[in-house]
């Protein structure tokens, strides 16, 4: 009985702290950056940790839109092709089009707004599974890009725009900084606001937030369209970094953003979520991935750890958990 | 004139006939029991009430306001809170969280124009509440997924009365507790009348319903088949409505 209350006291108290962070994602983190500081001389230094946050910008950003989506239950599969879409788009405006660059820039967003409003109105409306909606909408918006583009990359953007992705202030890239501000925005949305709250009740409850008075389906589709702005803005950083829109780029990105919002913490079936979390998990693919690099593996062996660490720190939640519940 | 008032109010569910003209009308300060087996439509109809469902037919007036048109958030607004069966909890918040769920107070971020959850305020209040009921929930902060049965009770029960409801409508609400539990339930019923807040307790407990109703209203198909007054009534002539051989 001891025992039992002492161990239900930790993850209250974590919870409340840091919102839903999976400890043992923070964990490996930490043990992949002691352990490649060892293995490699050149891991541990300023210029290759903003190597890594520019590495994983993107995927991070998705990992933040994902982890929105899924605190409610939801699911977008669909991240990967909207960023091939936006990014396409954006590219066009200013070079098919010849429209100054912040038209451009908009056109990235507002191209991932409408896949997203899309996605969202046949899931919450039209109550098609969000599974089906956004497998649907990999397929569309990659079609889209592909036809928009005729498969090939549109090359050539403003400076401006180039700037977003390759631009170096201080030494630090542009993308990292746009990948910390989301974060930072992300998280209070998520974890202090009502926006955030009731994602996170629809996922848990949908009948007790109906109930309690929260409008569930257009929550669901504002949700929807965040994701896809999300995915635009990634697009479009993604664009800037190779100064082309490329319509196959972010292909199977949807995996990656799934899994960094997985391993941080968030519950694949809504109701507990975290941004900070979903930096975490990003992280901790961007560092394995650097790391390897560094010591020279072949990129076939990362995609075999990220699978297995993926896997690893699920399991040891549910050991932690089970062992909470018994 | 009546707080609640309800006039043949209809509900259809494709060529289901949930609710077929029901009117009944419910005072402020009074102890309505609404009784029927299963699928007599007591739960359409608070449901209907509570803006889950809309009517097909029919008008509800509460408080001098037409709730036909108005949607949950909006009715719970007025003053009319749902303690549901299956208490409409969010396990993976904490106590304070689910006892304001809808109804975060918020403040503004450095002045700026974001609104912010104040969670301090709502933590605060929260056990505030607690402790006016009396509950034994250890700790707003734990998440309701991991206290027991009667714990996750008494925080729906919480969050029905933290905003001064004129109305407080319970569906099965001792189902599921202990003897010294149910007599707490009980307890507060008599302390809303008190406080003229009208009740609508939904049970299957006769005995509970004749320990503190004023009133009983029995539902079959859909219909009200009997709206007798406690002192006037017995529980075999209730039993009688509710399967119908009366």
């Amino acid at each position: 009985m001891k025992a039992a209350s002492k161990a239900l006291k930790r993850p209250w108290s974590l919870a409340s702290v840091s919102g839903a962070i999976r400890l043992e994602s923070v964990l490996v983190l930490v043990l992949l950056v002691v352990a490649l500081s060892f293995a490699s001389p050149y891991f541990l230094s300023v210029s290759n940790a903003l190597n890594i946050l520019l590495a994983t910008s993107v995927i991070g950003i998705l990992g933040f839109a994902s982890t929105f989506v899924i605190a409610a239950a939801g699911i977008d599969l669909s991240v990967g092709s909207v960023l091939g879409f936006g990014g396409v788009v954006g590219a066009l405006a200013v070079n098919a089009l010849g429209l100054p660059w912040p038209i451009g820039i908009a056109a990235s967003l507002a191209g991932g707004a409408l896949c997203g409003v899309v996605n969202g109105l046949l899931t919450a409306r039209a109550g098609i599974p969000a599974f089906i909606v956004t497998l649907g909408m990999l397929g569309v918006a990659r079609g889209a890009a592909l036809v928009l583009t005729n498969g090939q990359p549109v090359y050539g953007l403003p400076d401006p725009m180039v700037w977003l992705g390759q631009g170096r202030p201080f030494g630090v890239p542009v993308p990292a900084i746009i990948f910390i501000l989301v974060a930072i925005v992300s998280h209070f949305i998520l974890s202090r606001m009502r926006f955030g709250k009731y994602a996170l009740v629809i996922g848990d409850n949908e009948t007790a937030a109906r109930a309690t008075g929260i409008h569930v389906e257009r929550h669901l589709i504002a949700l929807y369209t965040l994701s896809g702005v999300l995915a635009g803005l990634a697009g479009l950083i993604s664009a800037a970094r190779v100064n082309s829109g490329d319509p196959t780029a972010g292909t199977g990105y949807e995996l990656s953003a799934i899994t960094a919002a997985i391993l941080g913490g968030t519950n694949l079936f809504g109701g507990r979520a975290s941004v900070v979390g979903a930096l975490i998990g990003a992280l901790i693919m961007g560092v394995l991935q650097n790391g390897l690099n560094l010591l020279a593996v072949s990129s076939f062996y990362q995609q075999m750890a990220i699978g297995a660490v993926l896997v690893l720190a699920v399991w040891l939640d549910q050991i932690n958990r089970g062992r909470r519940r018994a | 004139m009546s707080l609640l008032e309800l006039q043949n109010v209809k509900k259809n569910f494709g060529a289901v006939e949930a609710l077929r003209g029901v009117s009944f009308s419910v005072d402020a300060g009074e102890v309505v029991a609404l009784l029927g087996d299963n699928g007599a439509g007591k739960s359409t109809l608070m449901k209907t009430i509570t803006g889950i469902h809309r009517p097909s037919e029919g008008i509800i007036r509460f408080d001098g306001q037409e709730l036909t048109e108005k949607d949950p958030g909006a009715i719970r607004a007025l003053g009319i809170e749902m303690i549901y069966q299956d208490l409409a909890l969010a396990r993976q918040q904490d106590v304070a969280s689910n006892i304001f769920l809808g109804r975060e107070p918020t403040k503004r971020l450095l002045g700026l124009p974001v609104r912010m959850i104040d969670k301090a305020r709502i933590d605060a209040e929260a056990e505030a509440m607690i402790k006016r009921l009396g509950a034994r929930v250890p700790s707003v902060h734990y998440l309701v997924g991991d206290l027991s049965g009667g714990q996750q009770q008494s925080v729906a029960i919480a969050r029905a009365l933290t905003f001064s409801p004129k109305l407080v409508i319970m569906d099965e609400p001792t189902a599921a507790l202990a003897v010294r539990e149910v007599e707490h339930v009980l307890d507060l019923v008599r302390e809303l009348k008190k406080q003229q807040i009208a009740v609508i307790l939904i049970s299957h407990r006769l005995t509970d319903v004749f320990a503190v109703c004023d009133r009983i209203i029995a539902l079959r198909q859909g219909q009200v088949v009997a709206d007798e007054a406690i002192a006037e009534t017995s529980m075999n002539a209730v039993v009688a409505h509710i399967v119908g051989a009366g």
